[in-house]
């Protein structure tokens, strides 16, 4: 993996607006190598797992339709200084954890 | 003699046999792998919630291009007031696995944003699972240059 999952989390009136980025290649599986006309293998992120402290507040299933280096944007009802991690695995196993503070 | 073994035996089965049930399965769905495979919406969403029929709602926000030049990155935003939200998921009819994204939200706000790929012009589907009822609103994306495949 080249790069990490980059994560933003900021409260306002007691809603953490969360925006993150994975760097992912998010292959369908149905693309084709252009130069030997052979599939390129799936590989994409398969479940996204997002936690305040220990609850967790979001849940992701995902397909090979979501893009390259998905961004995920959602909210939820939570405070500052929060410690929010959100970790993700894909079809071939591989995964990532990050864990942010809420501003 | 043979009444201790016996009593030991079958003493250890019932342990074995409440633990067993002691460990609950996942209460929310595990990954809906064959959902995500399935061509067909429709069985993809009886798969995931046990039912694919669902009630038109104006309580739901699709924030979606009216054209995307580029398919592959399709900004798509679903918003919903409603409350008591148990989960967003989005299909993408045209796509060659319409089942797009799930997303549990354990009661929080009706709030998701992601970037999609998509093959076609296509209806955009947001299903949202409120108070054990789906609702949904749809909206159509007109794609210039399909995302998929190729």
């Amino acid at each position: 993996m080249a790069k990490k999952t980059k994560i933003r989390a900021k409260e306002k009136n007691g809603v953490v607006t969360v925006k993150s980025l994975m760097s992912h290649p998010m292959e369908t599986g149905l693309r084709k190598n252009a130069k030997t006309g052979k599939k390129i293998p799936a590989h994409y992120i398969q479940e996204v797992t997002a936690k305040a402290g220990d609850k967790t507040v979001m849940e992701a299933y995902w397909g090979g339709a979501i893009s390259k280096n998905p961004y995920l944007s959602f909210q939820y009802k939570g405070s500052k200084g929060d410690n929010l991690t959100i970790s993700w695995i894909d079809n071939q196993g591989k995964s990532d954890t990050v864990t942010a503070k809420v501003k | 003699m043979k009444r201790r073994t016996l009593l030991k035996t079958s003493l250890a089965a019932s342990l074995l046999a409440s633990t067993g049930m002691l460990i609950p399965g996942r209460v929310m769905a595990a990954y809906p792998k064959t959902a995500f495979q399935n061509a067909d919406a429709t069985a993809a969403l009886t798969e995931v919630f046990g039912s694919s029929d669902y009630a038109e709602s104006g309580d739901i926000k699709i924030k979606a291009p009216e054209i995307a030049e580029n398919g592959a990155v399709v900004p798509i935003q679903v918003t919903s007031s409603m409350s008591d939200i148990e989960s967003i998921s989005i299909i993408l009819s045209n796509n060659p696995t319409p089942f797009a994204a799930s997303f549990n939200l354990h009661g929080s706000i009706g709030f998701v944003s992601t970037r999609f790929k998509m093959a076609g012009t296509s209806d955009v589907l947001a299903i949202v699972k409120a108070g054990g009822k789906l609702h949904a609103t749809k909206q159509e994306v007109k794609v210039t240059i399909g995302g998929c495949g190729g």
